[in-house]
């Protein structure tokens, strides 16, 4: 289970576009690192997120080694009615995590 | 002269040691003209239309606050469908894709990348009708995001 956490503002009116921030928690491993045996620690990182908003997707992310460790996302999405907003996300091992909250719209 | 040569000779190691430029040439910048084409489909990309956030001195390559604004209205005819980011200088240069749709209201998107180096980093936008945006901009990064490897690798 991978462990996350999203950000919406407290109250936002109809029609209105609002920020959604998303923080995992990941190293984002790039496979050019070593551990402390000299083992090459294999690639592993969040490659796939899925933002939905009631049901409906409004923001998907493909990322690669390229992102920092404990990836940020910030983007936008318009108001509609009061909803559960839900990411998901998971790694290359096959791990998944994911993490809601409620809009409330005004 | 025992001190001189002391001096010479720490003069000298330090010199080696603070010298992220040289450091940074195992990582070459890569020609990603492909990459660009591979998501364009060939066409020609326009310029204009897109702003980004990168600060002109990154101090740690591991973790560079980037944010990218596309002008768009956002509309079912007319939306930004996705943006890539691309780095010349990264072992993988695909840094990310991020998706949207006219329920996303804007073509905007803020986050932390790593960047191996001093470079020129590539945004795409795909734009609903089948057009494409780019954008490039400079960036100095003094300490590089590690990859003691990266040279094995590629």
């Amino acid at each position: 289970m991978i462990l996350g956490r999203i950000q919406l503002p407290p109250s936002v009116k109809k029609g209105e576009i609002f920020q959604v921030r998303v923080l995992v928690q990941h190293p984002m491993e790039t496979g050019f690192r070593r551990d402390e045996q000299g083992r090459a620690v294999p690639v592993n990182v969040v490659d796939q997120l899925v933002c939905r908003y009631a049901g409906r997707e409004i923001f998907r992310a493909e990322l690669g080694t390229g992102m920092s460790a404990n990836p940020y996302l910030a983007f936008h999405a318009v108001a509609q009615a009061s909803g559960e907003i839900e990411v998901e996300y998971r790694d290359d091992r096959g791990e998944r995590g994911s993490a809601k909250a409620m809009l409330t719209v005004a | 002269m025992k001190r001189r040569s002391f001096l010479a000779a720490t003069g000298a190691a330090l010199a080696g040691a603070s010298l992220p430029a040289s450091a940074q040439r195992f990582q070459p910048a890569q020609d990603i003209t492909p990459l660009i084409e591979k998501i364009t489909g060939g066409k020609k990309p326009e310029d204009g239309g897109i702003k980004i956030d990168l600060p002109a001195i990154a101090e740690n390559g591991n973790s560079v606050p980037m944010g990218i604004q596309v002008e768009s209205p956002m509309t079912e005819a007319d939306h930004v469908a996705a943006i890539h980011i691309l780095a010349e200088r990264n072992p993988r240069p695909q840094i990310a894709v991020f998706h949207f749709s006219p329920a996303s209201g804007r073509a905007q998107v803020d986050t932390r990348v790593r960047l191996a180096g001093t470079q020129k980093v590539t945004v795409i936008a795909s734009l609903s009708g089948g057009r494409f945006r780019m954008a490039r901009v400079d960036v100095l990064v003094t300490s590089a995001a590690c990859l003691d490897e990266a040279t094995l690798a590629t």
